[in-house]
């Protein structure tokens, strides 16, 4: 069908065929005719705005470039509204918590605690066990507040040091900026605990100086070349969800210090059916990304627990994990081509060849650079036709030893499903107190049942018993055949099937547990959750032994309470896998909660690292586990990252000190 | 919602300790641990009251480790047979099949394990309680100690680590463990047990494992062993008792202790299997050893009877006897993770399988030596001592013809005692000084070494005075022998309190130097010779050297300052005392160290070696030259081999399955002059 448009440049005609394809696989696919006519007329409004565009030259100076990209942004992206991230942040999203300004759980006047908004599936719900978790579990109290300042004191964050040089020159380019206080304070933090905490307590350190809204590569090209010109600290700015320090501003960072939001390059260039690819601008959102992909009866299945607000170029610039990568892979897996910026130019491969044997690849200089070489401005990746069923499932076990064997096994056989996760028995109750108020009573005395059968009937200890999560993806058919080999798996390791709801439910988690942490944080409670891989035979012992050191670092440091020291096992791969712990405490009656939390944070990753752990799955190095970077990759190593380092950005324009 | 063991007041103290403090307790450990001397309970006093048999059948229901699976002795045996260890070594073992080899290793197992049951620890309990009420007036306890432990057994896997001075001690921690509701713990022991009839099986069934002597290379076997002591520490199903020493200890000293279990036990630990292991010292003092005559005779080269039932009932005659009291202490829970904090590195483990059979790297020997020092060094903090202990102290610092002809003055031996009892206290020793009139009736109790009669105390010896059959001079001084070598026994028991300061005496005697640095050379170069006869913690050299300093200060011996230690007038009587508690070990090396060199032959088998250095010691005992009859006990002999094996002096051949030892010839050829000073001067050339 393309070649019906042999005047297009090549990607804008890929769009198109996208649309027209859009159009005639919505016809083929049965689907209701008024959806297929409101695409009609998004793709005829669209083709005829692009038309007006293809007068122009393609060929001409980068100026124009710019000029024309943002005439695409403003003009084109007839869907803005459908985006998530508007250039003001504040607009939608809290400025000292996580997400929505509008969602968010608060105890009620009758101290029962609900979750604000109409976003989530547990939006306007009332969770009736919450409180008494809290309260058992931490020992918090809802009369012992510790309430976050309202609004942000813009007089507390100092006045911008800029670069008037870099400044004027930006002007002329017309890429949108900013140096209003509350634009730098968002882009001055990701969403460790010390972040959050400072920002709550109205406590504002360095800042970027000023935040630049590029809406298209050559807009990057143009930003970083006039960084370098002017000596100015760039620092690349995605979805704002680090958890690795790695958006602080360096404290002896004494240049001007510019945010590179790429927030407003959202759009997906072009689908490429006959590969099953898209190229996709990197500041694109995981949700966005997933909602438009989905229009056009695709998907990536890159879903990390982020998704929500993490951006494509935030992925590939921290080795990002989705949680179906059993069936997607991760963004290593998924990544076809890379475009990135860099002080020394533009670094991208010829062609889009799915494997190749040119010496390292230099996908994995970029991949986990987190945005020390330069701006990764688009990517190329690989999509998938949407899954025709989806299923979820759960098994309970009687013990974590049995789910881990029985995971083992799963790995073994190489039939993990799209996502197999195994809660300890901690986070199981944690899930449980999370259950939204039932409706029918019928739907209480079935639970009552499930318990009794459980515990009683097949004499589970409530105490000890743990349970598993699954999500199957595919055809319907494969999907039930492979539940069955899965269930059967679970049987020989004493699994018994516990339903789709407690499944979902356990997927829900991950999505509100960083909104939880904001109601833990109005009680004096204070955690954060970590992660690691390691190899499967030490997967038990690292579990154990980190939490143990956890309970007995917080004893050691003065903790007033025992603490929630938790994990899960959320990944399977051949030779090992990805584990996940929480971790929070009451923190009444420490002078210094955040520090106490670091060090503890820092005694239990010293702890994994000695059992065997990697220093990060998917998180990312970032500042707060440089440290430990030499003895993870040896010397030779950081040499090698840091010769990389010194060829593409000798003057440090991209200085946010991470990694390395 | 506080954390939940805060309630109970004994946890809080009980890892508190850091790895600074804790250096601390390893210097002046016995200062914490003195105020609670008077927590001692008897817990014979309450058998005595009940029946016995009412207390065998006592409700038993200990709290176990939490982690701990309910699991029975052959889940044990299955996990140890079909471990990834085991399997790996099996396959490395070439020449049979592996069928055959693991029927092998089947074997193996089923010789070793115990067989714990709650019925034979009643049958156990009854016995024992009944022997133990005979033999002894009363078992002391140190409560507190108990209630650590018994919180220490649910949080982590329990190492009991006991000294091991008499057969008595074998039972005596289960028995103490039973009557106090706390898990009962499976036993490292010697083969030979095994073998006796009925009492051998009932020992395996009161949670005995039995250990082969001399393994050597059998890897299969060394494989089963190790890896059924490290599932009982992974899977922390019963506490594990295991003497550090390795043996019974003849001299009633401390033994330098054997890694090969101290390994085995660390191991979870140090591959990440366990989050933590808790070591417990114990320290179990006697006022008088059940078998104090058979040592001196074993030591002396009469062999030791064979462990038989036979021979169990007809030592039954010693149940007549009066042995005083017992002590049991149990000392503070050691965290194995707060130990080897900063010491090791345990990522080691992370590039190969943990399974693989894998030499421990240097860092980790060392931290294992070191804990196992450490343990025997608390242990001996732990232990309590007797005023018999210093009476023997000084009787042996009399003349030889004193003790056996005229006697010693029992009016001069009384004050003397309490003079050492203040320098004992203010050293930090635990003194086990209950009343007044202790000396006259420790003497009584000590009937078969001393007796005290018209104001003089004359050692006893066998068969004296009524067979008047006249001895060889030879036989005779064996017989003293037989007499001293008791005694030295008990004045080891009191030796880890004078050490340190005694070497530091010694150096000053010989050295007759002020300078801090010259004796500090010098007290590294003895405590480096006699580190086989005592305990020095490895490493610790210079806190050693002021422990030693600072002890004979505070009791007024020296005066210190930046550089120079001066002897005060008033410190004459303790340097002097020191000085001479430690002479009989000096004269012993020096005396073997001659005998090597002058023997000429630089060749020969342990066989010929020992009894030739007892003639030659013999006959200059006779001639006057010797006045020591230590050097007559195979214990000395085979340290001061041990020694010059440590110091590469001597190697150890195997030749037909001689044990063969060669002298380095040029080494001795230095020593020829036998002078501490010069062996100093050797030292120090052979560090250039």
């Amino acid at each position: 069908m393309c070649h019906t448009f042999p005047a297009l440049t090549s990607d804008r005609s890929s769009r198109i065929c996208s649309l027209l394809y859009k159009h005639g696989s919505s016809m083929a696919s049965n689907s209701s005719g008024s959806d297929s006519s409101d695409r009609q007329r998004i793709a005829q409004q669209r083709l005829s705005v692009i038309a007006g565009h293809l007068q122009r030259p393609v060929e001409g100076n980068s100026g124009i470039l710019a000029a024309e990209c943002k005439a695409q942004g403003d003009k084109l992206d007839v869907s803005s509204e459908r985006r998530t991230v508007p250039r003001r942040r504040q607009e939608i999203m809290k400025w000292n918590g996580w997400g929505y300004s509008d969602s968010k759980f608060l105890y009620n006047k009758k101290g029962q605690a609900e979750f604000t908004g109409k976003r989530y599936r547990l939006s306007g719900m009332i969770i009736p066990g919450l409180r008494e978790w809290m309260e058992s579990t931490f020992g918090a109290n809802l009369q012992h507040k510790t309430p976050a300042a309202p609004i942000l004191n813009s007089s507390a964050v100092q006045p911008p040091t800029l670069n008037e040089a870099f400044l004027k020159e930006l002007k002329s380019t017309g890429i949108p900026f900013s140096h209003d206080a509350e634009d730098r304070v968002f882009r001055s933090h990701g969403h460790c605990l010390h972040e959050i905490f400072a920002l709550r307590e109205g406590k504002i350190g360095r800042v970027p100086d000023l935040v630049v809204w590029p809406n298209c590569h050559n807009d990057v090209v143009k930003i970083v070349e006039l960084a370098c010109k002017h000596n100015v600290c760039l620092m690349p700015y995605g979805g704002g969800t680090s958890v690795s320090s790695a958006l602080e501003c360096p404290p002896e960072e004494t240049r001007s210090i510019v945010s590179l939001d790429t927030s407003q390059m959202n759009r997906i260039l072009w689908i490429d059916e006959k590969n099953l690819t898209a190229h996709v601008e990197a500041g694109i959102v995981g949700q966005d990304l997933e909602r438009l992909l989905n229009e056009s009866g695709y998907c990536t299945g890159h879903e990390p627990d982020s998704m929500e607000f993490s951006s494509l170029g935030g992925w590939v610039a921290t080795r990002a994990s989705g949680m179906k990568k059993n069936i997607y892979g991760n963004i290593e897996d998924l990544v076809v081509h890379i475009k990135m910026v860099t002080p020394q130019g533009v670094i991208e491969k010829s062609c889009q060849g799915p494997r190749m044997s040119t010496g390292p690849d230099v996908h994995h200089f970029i991949m986990g650079s987190e945005g020390t070489l330069g701006v990764v401005t688009e990517v190329t990746m690989k999509i998938r036709p949407m899954p025709e069923y989806q299923k979820y499932g759960s098994v309970v076990f009687p013990n974590f030893e049995m789910g881990v064997a029985c995971l083992r096994e799963v790995a073994r056989q190489r039939c993990a499903p799209a996502s197999i996760r195994l809660m300890d028995n901690e986070q199981f109750k944690f899930g449980h107190a999370l259950k939204p108020q039932v409706s029918s009573i019928f739907t209480s005395f079935l639970d009552g049942l499930k318990k009794f059968y459980i515990t009683k009937f097949k004499g589970f200890d409530p105490n000890r018993l743990c349970v598993a999560t699954l999500l199957f993806e595919g055809d319907r058919e494969k999907v039930l055949q492979h539940e069955k080999q899965v269930y059967d798996i679970a049987a020989k390791f004493g699994g018994l099937a516990a339903g789709e709801d407690n499944g979902q439910r356990g997927y829900m988690l991950t999505f509100v547990i960083a909104y939880l942490r904001d109601l833990g944080m109005d009680y004096y409670v204070i955690g954060e959750s970590f992660e690691t891989s390691v190899p499967w035979d030490r997967v038990l012992d690292i579990c154990r032994n980190v939490k143990a050191r956890i309970v007995r670092e917080c004893k050691d440091k003065g903790v007033q309470f025992p603490p929630l020291s938790t994990c899960r096992v959320t990944q399977t791969y051949d030779a090992g896998a990805c584990v996940y712990f929480y971790f929070a405490f009451n923190y009444r009656g420490l002078s210094d909660p955040v520090h106490v939390y670091e060090q503890v944070e820092h005694a239990a990753r010293e702890e994994i690292l000695a059992n065997g752990g990697s220093l990060s799955h998917h998180h990312g190095v970032g500042k707060l586990r440089k440290e430990w970077m030499r003895e993870t990759i040896s010397s030779v190593g950081m040499g090698m990252l840091r010769s990389v380092k010194d060829y593409v950005d000798p003057n440090n324009i991209f200085g946010n000190r991470n990694l390395l | 919602m506080l954390w939940s063991y805060c309630h109970s007041g004994t946890r809080k103290s009980l890892f508190n300790i850091n790895t600074r403090e804790l250096s601390e307790v390893v210097v002046i450990g016995s200062t914490a641990s003195l105020k609670d001397e008077e927590e001692f309970t008897d817990i014979l006093e309450e058998r005595r009251c009940t029946t016995d048999l009412g207390y065998a059948l006592r409700t038993f229901n200990p709290q176990p480790y939490k982690g701990a699976p309910s699991s029975s002795t052959s889940d044990l045996k299955k996990a140890v047979l079909e471990s990834q260890y085991l399997r790996y070594i099996i396959a490395l073992e070439t020449g049979s099949s592996v069928e055959k080899v693991r029927q092998e290793a089947r074997g193996i197992l089923e010789e070793m394990s115990h067989n714990l049951q709650l019925g034979f620890i009643r049958l156990m309990a009854y016995t024992v309680n009944k022997v133990f009420k005979r033999l002894f007036r009363s078992i002391y306890v140190n409560m507190e100690g108990l209630n650590m432990l018994q919180q220490a057994i649910q949080e982590s896997p329990v190492i009991l680590m006991p000294n091991h001075r008499s057969y008595v001690d074998f039972l005596i921690v289960s028995f103490i463990l039973f009557t106090y509701d706390i898990p009962i713990p499976v036993i490292a022991a010697g083969i030979p047990l095994a073998s006796m009839k009925v009492v051998g099986e009932i020992l395996r069934r009161s949670g005995a494992f039995f250990i082969r002597r001399a393994i050597g290379s059998d890897k299969l076997y060394w494989a089963v062993l190790s890896e059924y002591v490290r599932t009982i520490v992974r899977t922390g199903c019963a506490p594990l008792e295991f003497y550090v020493e390795g043996f019974r200890s003849r001299t009633l000293k401390s033994v330098v202790p054997k890694l090969g279990m101290m390994d085995m036990v660390l191991e979870p630990y140090f591959k990440g299997e366990v989050f933590d292991i808790t070591l417990v010292p114990i320290s179990i003092s006697y006022d008088r050893v059940v078998e104090e005559s058979l040592l001196a005779l074993e030591l002396l080269g009469v062999p030791k009877p064979k462990e038989s039932t036979t021979g169990l009932f007809k030592a039954s005659r010693v149940l007549q006897e009066d042995y005083g009291c017992m002590h049991v202490n149990f000392g503070r829970p050691l965290s194995v993770r707060q130990l080897c904090e900063g010491k090791i590195n345990r990522s080691e483990y992370n590039l190969i399988p943990r399974d693989l059979p894998q030499r421990p790297s240097t860092e980790i020997q060392d931290c294992v030596n070191w804990v196992a020092h450490l343990i025997v060094r608390t242990q001996e903090e732990g232990s309590l001592i007797s005023p018999w202990s210093l009476m023997a102290c000084l009787l042996l610092q009399a003349p030889i013809t004193t003790l056996t002809e005229e006697g010693l003055q029992w009016h001069g031996l009384t004050e003397k005692t309490l003079w050492l009892r203040k320098l004992v206290l203010d050293f930090r020793g635990r003194l086990n000084w209950p009343d007044s009139d202790v000396m006259s009736s420790t003497v009584a109790l000590h009937h078969s070494i001393v007796h005290h009669k018209a104001g003089r105390v004359c050692l006893v010896q066998d068969g004296d005075p009524a067979s008047q059959d006249p001895l060889s001079p030879e036989e005779g001084v064996m017989r003293t022998a037989a007499a001293v070598l008791m005694l030295v026994s008990y004045r080891n028991q009191a030796l880890h309190v004078f050490v340190r300061p005694g070497i530091l005496a010694t150096a000053i005697h010989i050295t007759k130097s002020t300078q801090k640095d010259e004796l500090f050379s010098f007290f590294c170069f003895l405590r480096d010779v006699f580190a086989n006869e005592f305990i020095f913690i490895p490493g610790r050299a210079s806190q050693d050297f002021d422990e030693a300093c600072s002890l004979l200060q505070k009791c007024g011996a020296v005066h210190m300052s930046e550089q120079e230690v001066t002897v005060l007038e008033t410190g004459l009587e303790v340097l002097s005392f020191l000085q001479k508690l430690l002479q009989p070990f000096l004269d012993s090396y020096q005396l073997i160290f001659r005998y090597l060199c002058e023997n000429g032959a630089h060749v020969f088998t342990e066989k010929q070696f020992l009894p030739a250095v007892q003639n030659l010691a013999t006959k200059l005992i006779l001639s006057g030259d010797l006045h020591t009859f230590e050097v007559l006990s195979s214990d000395t002999q085979k340290n001061v081999l041990s020694a010059l094996r440590r110091l590469e002096a001597v190697t150890k051949l195997r030749v037909n399955n001689n044990i063969l030892s060669i002298a380095d010839p040029y080494f001795f050829g230095k020593y020829i002059a036998i002078d501490v000073l010069l062996m100093t001067e050797i030292m120090n050339k052979r560090a250039l």
